[in-house]
């Protein structure tokens, strides 16, 4: 069977600056992939350019067997592709209900208030402030928000860039054990994470980034043991 | 003291007693640090009983002063020299006199129920200094016409007094109010009737100012509505009368196109009005579609006005005028879509490239383009081009309208009441303007609308939701065209002629102002932007000289007391007032109050 997201030689430039160098990954439907790396290591630029915000220089995306470096942004999502981006970027003065009706915006279907309850089931807290500015929340919660409101276009593949920046321990274990259950109910994910320890241990795969280039790939366990990434990232010698 | 700000939201229906409001003293002292004791408490004799009867005195004066003859010569402000006929700027006071009274009874008496959901004492306070104001006004306008003071008779010296005492009475009064007119529940004839009241007072206001004869009248009628308004505001009262018109907006919209359809009947067939009406019409319609591209989708045109002059240039060059250069003369609602589409393409053109930058280059390339669409019309003279425009000497002679032998330029007897040129005129533009409010409105409330907002908050998270950013803003950007060069068609044959020295940057400036004046994103707000904008410098002749300044001075008082515009809805206030946590939680309420009404 081939990859549900398959990334192929990508190059990435800005300007004459290039910030992905070629690299190839690939995605299989139901895992967890990680992509680790210190920053401008390229992974925000690598999911940006994965979901159309940004255009490679050369080098292949095909999402489902289909090539999709050229495609729209707008029409990416409407494939099956959510992308919550770096930042959170919710919308801090519209409600928390507006926020996740915006996600299913791509939709045509009039199924949406399922997945709104669906939303609010998976983070109560959204359910109970859901008439709130959104910008009143904390980072926390509004990192459940951003996952919430990528959920609400039912992808079938979902990338959370750096779900965990910024937040206290505590918070963070809630998000990444939501990775955990969007996996188990079908989801597949893409995670991009500087925090290297959250991001393997739950990861199916995992990628090492450094400075545009992959410089290691094995499962999450392999990755976690391997001595390179325990020193580079989890601060042990 | 009970202030706007500790106003405890209770969903109590009227007469159950809401829970004590929190007030000024309860709080703790180191908030008085940043929140030192406003003057107005310190005010001497504040909440003394002596307030209360002292302002009934008041009210009784000012209006039985109006009764009384105000000034010795007859030919000031109308004729204010006969007892016990009271002319248009006495009946003002009497108005004015009536709802302090109201209010008054509201405080303490009959209407006490009232007083729990109305700021009475502010609303008391601010009618009384207006009258106060009001009165001063008009003694001086007498003084100064018929030499000195000695002309004005006792009535008006007896309001003036009423006036004062209106005024200190609302000083020293301290409302009762306890509960936020936002969470008033009143049954649906209470609302429908009000709205009824509000738009007559509306259509008798306009025939009324615009049939004042001098500047002077007019500006005592500006002095008098605006009193009225902000009294009124200061009570809470608009907050209810938003809330009802959010609640009743189909008795509304239907309630103001019949007053608007009213207002020509008004006018016994004088075109004098009727010719300021159609320009405040055009004015209004090519601001409202402005609003599309500025209000709903976040972009800044300011070169709009060439989308208005695209149309109108379309409608010359195929009508039957000497000069009109096109031979196709097809009928007008075929000319009207050709000027619109025409001003869409061009909308097209100047959008393409450049909406997919951000901001402020727009903004650059708009005035440019208006420019551009001005010089270009200016030399298409047969010299430098084709012959298409008459050059700047414009297309003149544009004939009349004419729908099916019906001629816009004759006067037509309607039940007995003759209907002039203008007034012809007038209710094809209210059409024109009908359908531009119904697009916005479709508009706002759709798929696309939303997806406007989006782009609005956070154009690169909205693209990441699947929002077709380009797309849509080029859709606000020519959309909004498409509907000035409608307008443009239909003003081109109003006019009479085109030239390009119509279609002067300053034109677009002032549709922006009118814009952001009422209120961005709202249908009341541009109409009342527009309104103001357009009819004071024809009222007011002796301020033209000064208009640009005393426009950019409002705007910019504007910007610091009031951002969000006249009429705002209150989500689109939290925009501009972000920290403010009180506002914030009292939409949050109103939601969940909706929310819970639906279910």
């Amino acid at each position: 069977m081939s990859p549900m997201l398959e990334v192929r030689d990508l190059v990435v430039s800005y300007g004459k600056i290039k910030a992905v160098k070629g690299i190839s990954f690939s995605v299989d439907e139901g895992e967890v992939v990680s992509l680790i790396g210190t920053n401008g290591a390229g992974k925000t630029t690598t999911l940006r350019t994965i979901s159309g915000l940004l255009r490679p220089t050369s080098g292949s995306i095909r999402f489902q067997g289909k090539r999709i470096d050229s495609v729209a942004a707008h029409e990416i999502v409407t494939l099956g592709l959510a992308h919550s981006p770096e930042g959170r970027r919710i919308f801090p003065r519209l409600t928390v209900e507006q926020n996740l009706l915006l996600g299913a915006f791509a939709r045509r279907d009039n199924d949406v208030r399922t997945d709104l309850q669906a939303a609010y089931d998976l983070f109560p807290i959204l359910g109970e402030r859901k008439s709130q500015a959104a910008g009143t929340f904390s980072g926390g919660e509004q990192q459940m928000l951003a996952m919430g409101r990528a959920m609400m276009s039912r992808p079938k593949l979902l990338m959370l860039d750096e779900p965990s920046m910024g937040l206290s321990p505590l918070m963070m274990k809630t998000v990444m054990s939501t990775v955990t259950t969007l996996q188990e109910q079908g989801t597949t994910i893409l995670l991009v994470e500087q925090n290297a320890q959250a991001a393997l241990k739950r990861a199916t795969k995992g990628y090492v980034l450094e400075v545009g280039q992959i410089v290691l790939s094995g499962s999450g366990r392999e990755l976690l043991e391997s001595d390179d990434v325990r020193k580079a990232y989890l601060g042990e010698d | 003291m009970s202030t706007h700000d500790d106003l405890t939201p209770t969903n109590d229906l009227p007469g159950v007693d809401a829970p004590a409001p929190v007030r000024e003293t309860d709080r703790p002292a180191y908030d008085d640090d940043h929140e030192r004791t406003p003057l107005l408490e310190r005010f001497p004799g504040r909440g003394s009983a002596a307030a209360w009867p002292l302002g009934l005195l008041g009210v009784a004066l000012l209006v039985g002063g109006t009764f009384l003859s105000w000034s010795y010569t007859s030919n000031v402000l109308g004729d204010l020299s006969v007892d016990f006929y009271p002319n248009g700027v006495q009946i003002c006071m009497i108005i004015l006199g009536l709802v302090a009274l109201v209010m008054l009874l509201a405080h303490q008496g009959p209407l006490h129920r009232l007083g729990d959901w109305l700021d009475t004492a502010a609303a008391v306070r601010i009618l009384g200094l207006g009258a106060l104001a009001y009165m001063v006004i008009t003694l001086g306008i007498i003084a100064v016409r018929s030499g000195g003071l000695i002309n004005v008779n006792p009535g008006g010296w007896v309001s003036t007094v009423g006036a004062l005492l209106i005024a200190l009475s609302g000083l020293m009064l301290v409302s009762h109010q306890s509960k936020d007119p936002l969470f008033a529940q009143t049954s649906s004839w209470v609302e429908i009737i009000t709205i009824v009241v509000l738009l007559a007072a509306v259509l008798f206001g306009a025939t009324y100012a615009l049939g004042t004869s001098t500047g002077g009248a007019f500006s005592l009628f500006l002095v008098f509505a605006f009193a009225l308004a902000w009294g009124l505001a200061k009570a809470g009262f608009f907050t209810w009368v938003g809330l009802i018109a959010q609640k009743n907006r189909q008795v509304l919209m239907l309630g103001a196109f019949a007053v608007a359809f009213l207002f020509p009947f008004t006018q016994g067939g004088s075109d004098e009005n009727m010719s300021i009406a159609t320009q405040v019409l055009i004015f209004a319609a090519t601001a409202l579609g402005l609003n599309i591209v500025v209000g709903l989708a976040g972009l800044l045109d300011l070169g709009y006005i060439a989308f208005l002059g695209a149309g109108a240039y379309v409608g010359a060059t195929m009508s039957n005028s000497a000069f009109a250069t096109i031979g196709w003369k097809p009928p007008f609602l075929v000319v009207v879509l050709i000027g619109a589409c025409f001003s869409a393409v061009l909308g097209l053109i100047i959008g393409s490239p450049t909406l997919r930058v951000s901001g402020d280059y727009l903004a650059i390339v708009t005035l440019a383009f208006g420019e551009i669409f001005r010089f270009t019309m200016g030399n298409l003279d047969g010299t430098n081009g084709p012959d298409l425009t008459n050059g700047p000497n414009g297309i003149p002679a544009i004939p009349e309208l004419n729908f099916f032998g019906f001629d816009f330029g004759q006067p037509h007897e309607i039940l007995g009441i003759t209907i002039g040129r203008f007034a012809n005129y007038y209710f094809l533009l209210l059409v024109i303007a009908a359908i531009i409010i119904l697009v916005f409105t479709r508009l706002n409330n759709s798929r696309i609308g939303r997806g406007w907002v989006a782009i609005r908050e956070d154009e690169k998270a909205a693209e990441a939701m699947g929002v077709n950013v380009f797309g849509l803003k080029l859709f606000a950007f020519a959309g909004g065209a498409f509907l000035a060069g409608m307008a443009g068609t239909v003003k081109a044959h109003h006019d009479v002629s085109v030239s390009p020295d119509q279609y002067i940057f300053l034109e677009s400036a002032f549709l922006l102002a009118a814009v952001v004046l009422g209120g961005m994103g709202t249908v009341a707000g541009v109409l009342i932007g527009a309104t103001i904008l357009k009819l004071l410098p024809e009222k007011l002749r002796f301020i033209n000289d000064y208009r640009l300044m005393i426009f950019g001075l409002v705007l910019v008082l504007m910007m610091r007391f009031r951002p969000e515009g006249l009429v705002a809805s209150q989500r689109r206030k939290l925009e501009f007032h972000e920290d403010d946590e009180d506002l914030a939680e009292r939409i949050e309420e109103v939601h969940l109050e909706e929310e819970e009404a639906k279910a």
